[in-house]
């Protein structure tokens, strides 16, 4: 199989600490002329020499974000089914190590929970899990995805990674979407946060988002958790990753989200700080270098941060959330990480009127009718 | 004067089809409708949600709109013609704008399947208006399995450039005998003027309207600007020509 694994081993090997020096002004002035940025345009716009260039390149992101995809902000929000999970990684609060009530919705839970996130409005939702194949295998996910398909238009899926004629099984199920994030694009990096599970098979991961286009996914959403290695490098190498699938697959919307790591049950502290300043940095520079990629940007954002970057290239964003296994009808369970903005979808359509941005809750319709409601 | 567009069984008068997306709240669109005097709105099926109270757009949509629901967002024909059954099953009627975009890069058509699709739904009684890159021969063969009118694009979904592929387009509305309507790229009212001077029987457009500093004003601006063009096509452009011509003719004297 093709994949960017042979792309990423190439990309690894550049000078990056030079490159970051030898970008200056005249480089980003060069690329924010341009229409079409290449490779070198991103390591620019990534570079320090980019920093004070933020301001020109928000206007740019903001006219080509408008242009392709107007006023609208596509709302969603997760739900989480299970927090059952085989891997040690350390940074993650449903790791293995942690002894806590593990959970795992019921068909009658998942129903509840359905029905109260419907009644927000919301037709998107996102589904989670740990990872554990023993207890949340394909055959849950299919079972879950026959009841809420009874409420949701649209059905995103971020669980372990699958084989492509499992990611198949799951798209005539009713998911149409993909989100899977590498976490860390840095190969050391990613074998020491990644102790023990099949979570630590890098390789399989990274190749995942490729199947789940294969299978023929609407839509594919990647990112890396910043804040575990080098920001500058990790958003280079996922920016990289989306161009990859996006001109391999050009029929699946390849979407990003910039993550930045949030508290959780443990201890661990990342090695890269990365500011705010940081992450809009990042963001433009998605936006810059692909600019009809959707742009997701979560709850781990606290409001008044969340409220600025609508601004920016951002075209879908979560509200109403909790990361609790059945968080949206009970209280109790354990978060996967703690959420910094925890508005309700009616204060975010709220904020987003006031922004002069429309909030969209439905933009498509799950097409694998089952016989019994076909036409 | 009487100018009507037939498309189907439905005569129109105005010439300017407009879209409701890209607005920044739905309660925008009556507004832009009255400025803009059109009489054909688009609306993606994806975007209905007859369950949504008042964020459903066919809520801000006046009843004597002329609906017509795109396939926006099908990959095949198969996805194009199944959401035509969705919409025409939910009640907007047998209009369709047929959409299949297989690049998410450039958002630009995929003929074979726009072709594939367009003599399904035809045979099945739809009024199809496919949404297509100006081919002369595609537009032929979508003439011939029964499409309504075709809709070639100016330039790529939302990019305001204008009428890029305008040599493609005359060619078209000379050789086809069906209504060009002219979809996509349209950014400026002088070149929706320049498209009806050309012969276009509409066109179709969006975001223009819909990321104006003023959007009611632009919205006017076109109405105008399409009004305007319709009718030099009408009186008929005078003749360009390479060099001045003497208004005393020098071979006069012969008789």
């Amino acid at each position: 199989m093709m994949s960017f694994y042979e792309t990423l081993t190439a990309l690894e090997k550049y000078p990056y600490e030079d490159l970051w020096k030898q970008y200056t002004e005249v480089d980003i002035k060069r690329a924010l002329q341009k229409e079409r940025m290449d490779e070198g345009d991103l390591l620019a716009l990534l570079s320090p020499a980019a920093g004070p260039y933020l301001e020109e390149m928000a206007g740019k992101a903001q006219r080509i974000t408008r242009s392709n995809f107007g006023q609208a902000i596509q709302l969603f929000t997760p739900m989480y089914l299970a927090d059952f999970c085989v891997n040690h990684c350390t940074y993650c609060s449903f790791s293995s190590i942690y002894d806590f009530p593990r959970k795992k919705l019921s068909m009658e839970e998942v129903k509840r929970e359905a029905e109260t996130i419907v009644a927000t409005g919301l037709r998107h939702i996102l589904i989670l899990t740990g990872e554990s194949r023993r207890e949340n295998p394909v055959s849950y996910i299919k079972e879950c995805v026959e009841v809420l398909r009874q409420y949701f238009t649209s059905i995103s899926i971020e669980i372990n990674p699958l084989t492509t004629a499992e990611y198949k099984e799951l798209l005539l199920a009713g998911v149409d979407g993909l989100t899977l994030y590498q976490e860390v694009y840095h190969q050391d990096t990613y074998k020491a946060l990644h102790v023990k599970g099949p979570k630590r098979n890098y390789r399989n991961r990274l190749d995942a988002p490729e199947r789940g286009c294969q299978a023929g996914f609407r839509s594919v959403n990647i990112g890396a958790l910043l804040g575990m290695h080098d920001w500058r490098k990790e958003a280079f190498m996922t920016a990289m990753h989306a161009r990859y699938l996006q001109n391999s697959y050009p029929e699946c919307e390849i979407s990003l989200s910039p993550p930045r790591f949030r508290p959780y049950l443990g201890e661990f502290n990342p090695e890269s700080d990365v500011t705010d300043r940081a992450l809009v940095q990042i963001i433009l520079a998605y936006r810059l270098f692909l600019p009809r990629s959707g742009i997701t940007l979560s709850t781990r954002e606290p409001a008044v941060l969340r409220d600025h970057l609508i601004h920016l290239g951002i075209t879908k964003m979560s509200a109403g959330v909790s990361t609790e296994v059945g968080g949206h009808t009970n209280e109790g369970g354990t978060p996967q990480f703690e959420i910094s903005d925890g508005r309700s979808v009616q204060e975010i359509t709220d904020m987003l009127y006031a922004n002069h941005l429309q909030p969209v809750f439905k933009d498509w319709d799950i097409l694998t009718m089952p016989a019994s409601l076909s036409i | 004067m009487f100018d009507p567009l037939v498309i189907g069984d439905t005569v129109l008068s105005s010439r300017l089809f407009i879209g409701t997306g890209k607005y920044s709240r739905n309660t925008l669109i009556p507004e832009v409708i009255a400025c803009s005097g059109s009489e054909v709105i688009t609306v993606a099926l994806r975007r209905v949600d007859p369950a949504g109270g008042t964020e459903n757009i066919m809520n801000h949509i006046p009843e004597h709109m002329k609906l017509l629901p795109n396939t926006s967002g099908a990959r095949t024909a198969e996805e194009a013609v199944r959401i035509a059954r969705l919409a025409r099953a939910a009640g907007l009627g047998n209009w369709v704008k047929i959409e299949v975009i297989n690049d998410q890069k450039y958002l630009l058509p995929d003929n074979l399947e726009t072709i594939r699709a367009t003599e399904i739904l035809a045979a099945e009684g739809f009024v199809v208006l496919p949404y297509m890159s100006p081919d002369l021969s595609v537009a032929l063969r979508l003439r011939d399995v029964g499409a309504a009118a075709v809709m070639p694009l100016g330039s790529p979904i939302g990019t305001n450039r204008g009428l890029r592929t305008k040599e493609l387009l005359r060619i078209l509305i000379e050789e086809v005998n069906l209504p060009i309507i002219v979809d996509a790229g349209i950014g400026r009212p002088s070149e929706a003027a320049e498209a009806m001077e050309m012969g276009a029987a509409a066109v179709l457009l969006n975001t223009a309207i819909a990321t104006a500093r003023d959007p009611l004003g632009m919205a006017e601006a076109f109405r105008e600007a399409v009004s305007a063009g319709r009718k030099a096509y009408l009186a008929g452009l005078g003749p360009v020509e390479e060099s001045a011509a003497a208004s005393s003719p020098l071979t006069g004297f012969l008789g």
